[in-house]
């Protein structure tokens, strides 16, 4: 019989729940209950710093945050021990939404940056804490504090809450693995704002990622000051409690909701042995190698180089399951209804008008091609509208409603898809999981079934259904660009927008190309598509538009427009005559 | 609260200037690494720590001058830099895992320091280490004003040498787009092994600083991370001057929140601006 993993884990806690009555020295309890503490501190890091990719070395603070506020609420205030364990998963997490909610805004602020800040927020709390009376730069002893008494000894009472609180952080880690919110924070690992333009809430999933990882470190930072029971500020804001975090999972593996806690156990188990044989010194020597052999030799963790070989078996048999009947964006007739209306869009690059107050109208049901010269505004006019940029002046009416403004996964979800003329796939997800992405939080929304073989029909369509459990990296330039279009259509999209599907691709690639975007016409979308390969505008658009310098030049049929005199100018030159 | 006197104030001025000039040399060899070569080198603190004990048992136990013993020290601090760069090309290391594996080496470093010399206090003895002399009612301790000195010096000799040489054209060159340079024939990885061991070697003079002036321990290797970068990240990535001019600013006003409000606040002045400086100016990074 095969067990999911939830059930393991619940199995494994009521196994190791039994340890107490044994009646094993507390050594041993106690060498668990770190174990324990450690693989609560690296999962509960995981959920933000792992999944999204935004690493902090601000978990000390956190956790430190728990430490304080129930070293404060039992020997201050004499609130019962269980009670200050809410208020400090609470307080930890206000603070990791406090501080997220200024970061996150900021779009540079990723990677090293990211890493940087949240060590400073470490260290300014640190001071904080020293020199109010929270601390008052003594430390705060906890040895008057009574611990209930939920088993007979201290140190049984301290495992058992240790061991729940390993098994809860193991749970909601794994939760998180397969939710949506899941799918969102890989995809924001991968590329961010992508995930946004298609419909992931970037911003709302990364504070509630940061805010549950903070609720757990910081009650698990409540147990651990009643098991140290003297709270100081510098053991407990030093740079070595996040820098051991980072550790442990990026052994682990940072893409798997259990390798933290693989790491955890291993590192924990392998500093208390060299700290038993007398041997600390040599212990954090070790440790340090590890790090170094790891990233260089097994970048993904443990479980990040073995795990993936066991998937792959699995989804071999998976992958038979037969194709949904054929789900197509909303089949409209051609018509002479706007559905998209801009007016007098400006927008400015330190200086450089890249538009300057340009209308475009596009129609319901039709093909519209957006031509001009390299730099004339075309790339920006589709970033605007995807909300990639913010607009300087003008309005961007979509069916009614307008979107200036609007973050780019609500336009997104309003039902306007983009692809991206250098294609970018989401580069740690399989070719299926791409496309199943736009699916669940595009305009569709579809739960992650009827996700997954809506995208298995868009992928049949783009000719790229062998290639379902492919990385990215595994596909050529041809097949990459029809990755962009299959997530494109993947959304339901009301308004698809090609930005240059063309370019790069062989002239046979080029007309099976148009073939596959006539066929996308023909099931009802209206697309916009800005190409520089002269004979497939002529060949597709219904209508095109012509820019130059940021402002519309020229609208109407192909053959009329492109024989005007103003746009020959534009492509040839003027004339000397 | 008592306002304390001028010349308390003025002699706190001075020594904000000579520990911010210290901040500025252990970020000068942190901006570049990190500005023209993308790594973030968590290292060069246990390195500057490494030069600053290596000066410490040369001079206590082998009685040199401290200021020979970099003879000893650049060489071989030239050499390790040189190395270090040679294995992240080697395995192609990302911006962030370059932090994760020179973390790795600091914790590496620092247990070798500890192993050595144990993890007591260390306080070198030289013929610097009492001189003073005295400008109207200040005193102005001679190792710290060699550092400052030192400091200055290294900080606009390289900014000359990226400005004004071949050599430092091309290291800009090559940092700016290392394809585009190797195309128009320079050899960027050599230079790159150049800057890392040059890098090295400025985090070896720092050492020899902190050991002229300061109590050595291996646990301080981490007390001095986190300002050194707030130092870095707002004097500009690469900049070789603006560590310097940071450093000092920063160092400043340190030392008026210590001689003002107290000595334990100062480190909230540090770590506030690098805050600031992140959230402001994150795109200009």
């Amino acid at each position: 019989m095969k067990l999911s993993a939830p059930a393991w884990i619940a199995l494994v806690g009521l196994g190791l729940a039994t340890v107490p009555f044994f009646g094993l020295p507390a050594f041993y309890e106690s060498f668990l209950y770190l174990i324990f503490s450690a693989i609560v501190l690296a999962t509960s890091w995981n959920i933000l710093s792992g999944y999204s990719g935004y690493f902090s070395f601000g978990h000390g603070a956190f956790f430190g945050a728990g430490m304080y506020t129930t070293a404060t609420l039992t020997s201050k205030f004499e609130i019962p021990f269980l009670w200050t364990l809410p208020a400090a998963g609470i307080i930890a997490a206000l603070l990791g939404v406090g501080v997220g909610a200024v970061v996150f805004r900021l779009r540079r602020l990723r990677g090293e940056l990211f890493a940087l800040l949240t060590l400073a927020v470490t260290f300014v709390l640190a001071t904080i804490v020293l020199n109010t009376p929270i601390d008052g730069g003594q430390g705060v002893p906890l040895t008057a504090v009574t611990l209930p008494a939920i088993l007979s000894s201290p140190s049984s009472t301290l495992y058992v809450l240790g061991l729940a609180m390993a098994l809860l952080t193991l749970w909601i880690a794994y939760s998180i693995y397969l939710a949506k919110l899941g799918t969102g924070l890989f995809a924001i690992h991968d590329d961010e704002d992508v995930a946004e333009v298609m419909g992931v809430p970037t911003y709302r999933y990364k504070l509630i990622a940061f805010g549950l990882s903070c609720a757990l470190a910081g009650v698990a930072g409540g147990i651990h000051a009643m098991f140290i029971s003297y709270v100081t500020v510098g053991e407990t804001f030093s740079i070595i409690v996040p820098l051991n975090v980072v550790l442990m999972s990026v052994l682990g593996g940072t893409r798997h909701w259990l390798g933290p806690a693989v790491g955890a156990t291993v590192i924990t188990a392998l500093l208390y042995g060299f700290t038993a044989g007398d041997y600390p010194v040599a212990g954090r020597a070790a440790v340090g190698l590890i790090l170094i052999v790891v990233i260089l030799f097994m970048p993904e963790g443990l479980l990040g180089r073995f795990i993936p070989r066991l998937e792959g078996r699995r989804r071999k048999t998976t992958a038979a399951t037969p194709v949904a009947a054929a789900p197509a964006p909303d089949a409209v007739q051609a018509s002479s209804e706007t559905l998209l209306r801009i007016n007098g869009l400006s927008k400015a690059f330190s200086g450089v008008q890249a538009l300057d107050g340009a209308d475009v109208e596009v129609r319901r049901g039709e093909i519209l091609g957006l031509v001009g010269p390299n730099g004339s505004g075309k790339s920006t006019l589709i970033n605007m509208i995807s909300g990639h940029f913010r607009l300087d002046s003008g309005s961007i009416v979509f069916d009614g409603v307008d979107i200036a403004g609007l973050p780019a996964h609500r336009v997104a979800q309003a039902g306007i898809a983009r692809t991206y003329q250098i294609p970018r796939p989401f580069a740690h997800l399989s070719v299926l999981q791409n496309v199943t992405l736009p699916a669940m939080f595009g305009r569709a929304a579809l739960g992650r079934g009827a996700a997954e073989s809506e995208a298995r029909y868009w992928l049949e369509f783009t000719g790229l259904a062998e290639k379902a459990d492919a990385l990215p990296g595994e596909l050529n330039l041809h097949q990459r660009k029809f990755l962009e279009l299959a997530r494109a259509l993947a959304s339901r999209p009301r308004l698809l927008l090609l930005d240059e599907v063309l370019s790069g691709l062989t002239p046979a690639e080029i007309d099976h190309a148009i073939a596959t975007i006539r066929t996308i016409r023909d099931l009802g979308a209206t697309i916009v598509f800005v190409e520089h390969v002269m004979h497939a505008v002529m060949e597709l658009s219904d209508r095109i538009v012509v820019l130059n310098y940021g402002k519309v030049i020229a609208e109407g049929k192909p053959e009329e427009v492109m024989r005007r005199p103003e746009v020959v100018t534009v492509y040839l030159g003027k004339p000397h005559a | 609260m008592n306002f304390p006197s001028w010349t308390l104030l003025g002699q706190s001025l001075l020594s904000g200037i000579f520990i911010g000039s210290l901040y500025g040399l252990l970020g000068l060899g942190l901006s570049l690494s990190w500005g023209m070569l993308r790594q973030i080198n968590l290292a060069h603190f246990a390195l500057a720590f490494l030069g600053a004990y290596l000066t410490f048992q040369l001079t206590s136990v082998g009685g040199m001058d401290p200021l020979l013993t970099l003879g000893l020290i650049a060489p071989a601090f030239f050499a390790f830099g040189v190395l270090m760069q040679w294995l992240f090309s080697r395995f192609s290391i990302s911006p962030f895992n370059s932090l994760l594996v020179t973390f790795g080496l600091t914790v590496i470093i620092e247990s070798l320091i500890q192993w050595i010399w144990t993890a007591d206090y260390r306080k070198m003895d030289s013929v610097y280490g009492e001189m003073k002399f005295k400008i109207g009612s200040l005193y102005v301790p001679l190792p710290e004003l060699l550092t400052l000195i030192i400091a200055v010096t290294l900080s606009l000799s390289t900014w000359a040498l990226l400005r004004y040489t071949d050599l430092g054209k091309a290291m800009r060159a090559a940092a700016e787009d290392p394809q585009i340079a190797a195309a128009f024939g320079v050899n960027e990885k050599r230079l790159a092994l150049l800057l890392s061991g040059l890098a090295a070697t400025f985090a070896g003079v720092a050492g020899l600083c902190l050991a002229l002036s300061y109590t050595l321990s291996p646990s301080q290797i981490y007390a001095w991370i986190g300002v050194v970068f707030a130092a870095v990240m707002i004097g500009g990535l690469g900049n070789p001057i603006g560590p310097l001019i940071a450093g000092i600013v920063i160092g400043v006003a340190e030392a008026m929140t210590m001689a003002l409000i107290s000595p334990a606040w100062a480190p909230l002045v540090s770590f506030s601006l690098l805050i600031l400086v992140l959230l402001t100016r994150a795109d200009k990074v």
